[in-house]
């Protein structure tokens, strides 16, 4: 008999934190007190609060523990589990109120969420398939497969769906054009090459709940007419590629994968394919092609992939995040769906919340919710007391919301208005330390890498850009360098071929927008006013806080600052390579940073 | 099916198009606008990677490429406002910014497509710094060809001809965003891999990125060398192309002009490769004969072209016996001339060095081939010559491009030069060597010879019309008193590809195939002046065939240069000499 089970969180940053040593201990634990027959330990996909990993959860009280390292972890078999005795000592304490957290009901980062993409990460073994079963798992298929194939569509259109890949295009119209194309075999494809920097969505739901995106799979292929599926995924998300090749056995074992699909005459397979790490490939033509053993590399649309996709056929091609959805609108219809979320976008969004934030981790939530929800009621507020500036949506493609629209709705359309991207939903939360400039500089030498090199604005253009912005960041920039990079920015947006090169210019567009002071200060200053760019800083010693102890003088890599024991020193700024070395030791406050 | 008519406005004004048509067809061929495109190619490169062909389309969010968006119902084009000017002239700036600045000594310079299009979108200055740092290295490893990777804009025009006309697939991109270059397989160099030196690369590279590689100071060398007799062979495609260099006609006959540019050019003689031409038709068409009469390996298949018989050791390694053992008709002049030339003229062959001027850049590594020493070989022992000494057979190639060069630094009025002859005795030819130069010539002069030959009859008509005009694939069933002759004829190695693949099958149907490397024969090859009139190859053609049909001899048979050679020399057509001498071997290059 089973009396208890473990959750234990192994996603990602849990994995990294020490989740496996954790588990470990765990069921060595167990077998000591002989009670490994009555306490299960089972590995979740995340649960989202990864500052707090690794994670262990305990049912059916559903206890939360916290930061559980090797050390303790003992305590939770030994007093829990042994005595009945909560260890205290690693439940959660809310910041504000100092209250201890009992369960992940207790926690604000939890129950401001609506969890419905991500229902079942952290709560069933994603390599249980009986565990995805009992959440009413592959029963959407089963109604889907009594439909017909149209009203499966319509229940699609009606539900308001957006692709949650970044570019929000209704993903009912979408099965609708692929199923009104001609052509055949037609082609299932999941677009699983997430590949913004930060962003972890995808991720978790294929390592988490891997069956809900075969599910969803198999009844868009049978809506829109084809019986092979593609599970395009990253070579940088091995348990991913684990885990739901796994499940696809599984699926299989159990005829929800396969020929004559629950007896209703419908057979359909899912393949996976590993990308071999270009960002570029998680735009879909490029995706296609890379599926096809060809170099990732995007084309013209149209043709649209609904009409000529895979080996020129018609293609269905949706994101991870976009599939989870699917079999929740089935089994509950798209009334349901529409409850939440805001009347152009419903449903929810998952957000990797990442940056100057006291709790990161992933968060879903329902569109509209507020920038000011995400980043202060769930993600905590911003550490160490600092003002917040902005956030950065969309990764490398997006620009930045600042602190004036905390109190938007945030949906597709809201954000678009405001010169950024909803993206596949990494969020950056930027303090008051953050200089804009160097924000835009880094995502923009993210685009130049990954440009695939096909068009010229993207290949020549962003190197272009980023060449200018690095002049800026050193101090020489020059009069007529801002219209010179909004000009050659509208140009590689007008002129690009895909989607990567269109973005690509939006970090510089929309800092320009919000921050134009700071880019002057940079160029017409040298100055940097958030003290980040190393070249545009000046360190000096304050005289009336230099005690003359010479530990700035000695740690100067390049002998630069001079002074006499108990004289007051100085810094040679001709020498000075602004290391901040001198800053970091002097334990006066006496360097100054400006 | 009729096809549908769509309204489409161009810059205000209302047009019908075909359904299907791009904006960019829609634009030039029915507005009279011209939309600039650099890395569009009609049917070959239409990628839309270049963006200069960028117009304004109503109701779309962007900039539309001309070269590949169809035209649709009630469309507004605008192809001419300050927002296309812009980008436009932007992207060109783009890649500019990066481009070396050397059009003084570029050999492109004069027919450069981007500095054109720099110069008529009016860019005047370049606002933006070069951003790659390090020179990349030439790739010199081809024995026909040098890429300048310096130069590349990175169109995919040569990447494109490569793959979809010549099914060679030796270059494409390697490398991702702005450290992307055009490279082969590792980066190995063209000259160590599939690549078969055709040379079309360099016809559509829109700047000096592909050059053949040079041998114009070799020649040079040797015309100021007074110990060396220096004889010239000329191609048949090359009359009629050189004139272009000149600002000719497209499609003039220039063989006069040419044979007296070469001689005041100081070649001691100047001969015609449509000699050995005649010659090869002896001894492919007395080959075939043998082989259709003792049951031979059939079809078979000919063997002028350089690039096709690299493309077949290459690809087709297992079905080479095939091919027809013959030399090309370069080097078998380059051996008649160091042989039996050199015996009846009782000239040392050492001294003699044969230039051929070639439309072809896969001439260049045919003549460097080890096997193509054949004369060294007859020489070796009646002179007692040591192995160190081995001579080429043929020792420098010049393209039509690099002749006309030449030419020009010796400042030749070539258009207003009286004709002159070639010289004797190898310089008498048929009308049926003359149509080597366009594809299926090779194949009508055989037949001509073969059907004669066989039924001891004289031919009627001695034009076979079935096997002539620029298609990929032209078949024929030839009568030859009651035997029904079947014979295909393939330009281009996509085309070449499809006939091979059934003979590798044992499926073609075919006795006799004639494959040329390049589209249209060896007047589309890649020596060939480069030329942007989309009918340059026919023009080309129909200047061969008025040469042919005004020859008084056109019949390879009929040459009495031919008649004498093997009455003194030779023998009989595939004798043992003729054998020793004419014939060579192939050798497997596929990968293992």
């Amino acid at each position: 008999m089973i009396r208890n089970q473990l959750l234990v969180c192994a996603g990602g940053a849990c994995i990294t934190s020490g989740e496996k040593s954790v588990k470990d201990v765990l069921v060595d634990e167990l077998k000591k007190n002989g009670i490994e027959d009555e306490v299960q330990v089972i590995e979740t996909g995340c649960m989202g609060a990864c500052d707090l990993g690794p994670i262990v959860v305990v049912y059916p009280e559903g206890t939360f523990y916290q930061k559980v390292t090797v050390k303790n972890a003992g305590l939770i078999v030994n007093e829990h589990l042994v005595k009945g005795r909560t260890v205290s000592e690693l439940l959660y304490t809310e910041p504000t109120s100092e209250k201890q957290a009992r369960t992940s009901g207790d926690i604000p980062f939890y129950t401001r969420q609506v969890k419905r993409v991500l229902r079942n990460c952290g709560s069933i073994d994603p390599l249980s398939i009986e565990e995805y079963i009992a959440r009413d798992g592959y029963f959407a298929l089963g109604k889907a497969l009594e439909m017909t194939p149209d009203d499966i569509i319509q229940v699609l259109v009606d539900s308001g769906l957006r692709g949650r890949g970044g570019a929000g295009f209704p993903t009912g119209l979408k099965w609708k054009a692929t199923r009104e194309a001609t052509g055949s075999p037609k082609y299932v494809v999941c677009n699983g090459d997430e590949g913004d920097p930060g962003a972890f969505m995808d991720r978790s739901v294929l390592e988490g709940d891997p069956h809900s995106i075969i599910e969803a799979m198999a009844i868009a292929g049978y809506a829109i007419g084809a019986e092979q599926g593609y599970m395009y995924v990253r070579a940088e998300y091995p348990l991913a590629i684990e885990r739901f090749e796994y499940a696809i056995g599984k699926a299989r074992e159990y005829g929800f994968l396969g020929r004559n699909i629950l007896n209703a005459g419908f057979n359909f397979d899912i393949e996976i394919r590993i990308g071999a790490g270009a960002f570029v490939c998680g735009e879909e033509t490029a995706l296609l092609r890379s599926i096809e053993g060809k170099r990732g590399m995007p084309s013209i649309k149209p043709p649209f992939p609904a009409q000529s996709g895979l080996w020129n056929k018609p293609t269905l091609i949706n994101n991870v995040e976009t599939y989870a959805n699917i079999p929740q609108i089935i089994t509950n219809g798209a009334e349901w769906f529409r409850s939440v979320g805001s009347a152009k976008s419903p449903g929810t969004k998952v957000f990797a919340l990442a940056g100057m934030v006291q709790n990161t981790g992933l968060v879903e939530v329902p569109m509209g919710t507020t920038l000011r929800e995400l980043v202060f009621d769930i993600g905590g507020g911003i550490p160490g007391g600092k003002k917040f500036k902005a956030a950065q949506t969309g990764g490398p493609s997006g620009g930045v919301i600042t602190a004036d629209y905390l109190d938007m709705p945030i949906d597709f359309d809201t954000v678009k208005e405001i010169g950024t991207i909803m993206g596949s939903g990494g969020l950056i939360v930027l303090d008051e330390s953050s200089c804009m400039v160097d924000v835009a500089k880094f995502y923009l030498g993210f685009t130049v890498d990954e440009s695939c090199g096909k068009c010229t604005p993207c290949r020549e253009g962003t190197r272009q850009m980023y060449q200018m912005m690095e002049r800026i960041c050193d101090g020489k920039g020059h009069d007529g360098d801002i219209e010179k990079l909004t000009k050659l920015a509208n140009v590689i947006r007008d002129t690009s071929l895909c989607g990567l090169g269109q973005s690509a210019p939006n970090p510089v567009l929309s800092t320009i927008r919000f921050y134009e002071d700071e880019y002057r200060a940079h160029i017409y200053e040298k100055k940097c006013p958030s003290h980040v760019c190393k070249h545009l800083l000046t360190y000096t010693v304050t005289s009336d806080k230099c005690v003359g102890c010479t530990a700035c003088a000695r740690q100067c890599p390049v002998h630069a600052i001079t002074g006499e024991v108990k004289k007051i020193h100085l810094i040679d700024q001709s020498k000075c390579t602004k290391c901040g070395s001198c800053y970091e030791i002097c334990r006066f406050g006496a360097i100054r940073k400006e | 099916m009729e096809t549908r008519m769509l309204n489409v406005k161009i810059n205000g004004r209302d047009y019908q198009v075909p359904d299907g048509t791009t904006i960019l067809k829609a634009a030039r061929e029915y507005a009279k606008i011209d939309v600039p495109t650099l890395c569009y190619l009609e049917g070959i490169s239409e990628e839309g990677a270049c963006a200069i062909c960028v117009v304004e389309v109503k109701g779309a969010r962007n900039l539309q490429r001309a070269c590949v968006v169809k035209v649709s119902e009630s469309m507004e084009v605008w192809t001419n406002t300050s927002r296309v000017r812009e980008a436009r002239k932007l992207n060109v700036e783009l890649l500019l910014a990066n481009h070396p600045k050397d059009c003084f000594t570029c050999e492109k310079s004069q027919i450069c497509d981007l500095r054109e299009l720099a110069s008529e979108l009016g860019v005047r200055e370049v606002e933006f710094p070069r951003t790659r740092t390090e020179l990349l290295p030439l790739d010199n490893t081809s024995l026909s060809l040098v890429r300048d990777p310096n130069k590349c804009v990175l169109c995919r025009r040569c990447v494109n001809v490569c793959a979809k006309v010549q099914s060679v697939y030796a270059i494409d991109i390697m490398g991702r965003g702005s450290n992307s270059t055009v490279s082969t397989f590792l980066d190995e160099g063209l000259g160590n891999v599939e690549c078969v030196n055709c040379g079309q690369c360099l016809l559509v590279c829109p700047t000096g990125a592909i050059t053949e590689r040079s041998e114009i100071p070799d020649v040079w060398k040797a015309l100021g060398n007074p110990d060396k007799v220096v004889v010239v062979e000329t191609a048949p495609a090359v009359r009629v192309a050189i004139g272009e260099e000149f600002g000719m006609p497209d499609g003039t006959q220039a063989t006069g002009k040419m044979a007296a540019a070469l001689r005041s050019l100081g070649f001691d003689k100047v001969f015609d490769t449509d000699f050995s031409a005649d010659l090869t038709i002896m001894e492919e068409g007395f080959e075939l004969i043998g082989r259709i009469k003792n049951g031979g390996v059939l079809p078979l298949i000919t063997s002028c072209s350089p690039g096709w018989v690299k493309f077949a050791e290459t690809f087709f390694p297992k079905v080479l016996d095939h091919v027809s053992t013959c030399k090309s008709p370069q080097q078998m002049f380059g051996t008649v001339t160091k042989t039996y030339w050199a015996e009846k003229m009782g000239i040392d062959p050492r001294k003699i060095v044969v230039v051929s001027v070639m439309p072809c850049t896969a001439k260049k590594f045919e003549k460097e081939r080890p096997e193509m020493k054949t004369a060294f070989h007859y020489w070796q022992e009646k002179l007692g010559l040591k192995d160190e000494e081995a001579f080429k057979d043929v020792d420098c190639v010049l393209t039509t491009r690099e002749a006309a060069q030449m030419i020009r630094e010796a400042g030749i009025d070539f258009t207003n030069l009286p004709d002159e002859d070639f010289d004797k005795p190898l310089g008498e030819s048929t009308g049926a060597a003359v149509i080597f130069g366009a594809t299926g010539g090779v194949m009508e002069a055989a037949l001509r010879t073969a059907y004669e030959v066989l039924t001891k009859k004289s031919l009627a008509k001695l034009d076979f019309g079935d096997v002539r005009g620029l298609e990929g694939i032209k078949t024929a069933d030839v009568d030859i008193d009651g035997t029904i002759l079947k014979v295909a004829v393939a330009n281009g190695l996509g085309n070449a590809r499809v006939l091979m693949e059934q003979v590798q099958k044992g499926e073609s149907p075919y006795h006799f195939i004639e494959i040329m490397c390049c589209p249209g024969g060896c007047l589309g090859g890649g020596g060939q002046p480069i030329s942007d009139n989309p009918d340059i190859k026919q023009k080309r053609a129909e200047a061969i065939y008025k040469e042919d049909a005004g020859k008084p001899i056109r019949k390879s048979h009929e040459n009495p240069e031919i008649k004498d050679i093997y009455k003194d020399f030779l023998g009989e057509p595939n004798s043992e000499k003729a054998h020793h001498l004419l014939h060579t071997e192939y050798c497997d290059r596929s990968c293992k």
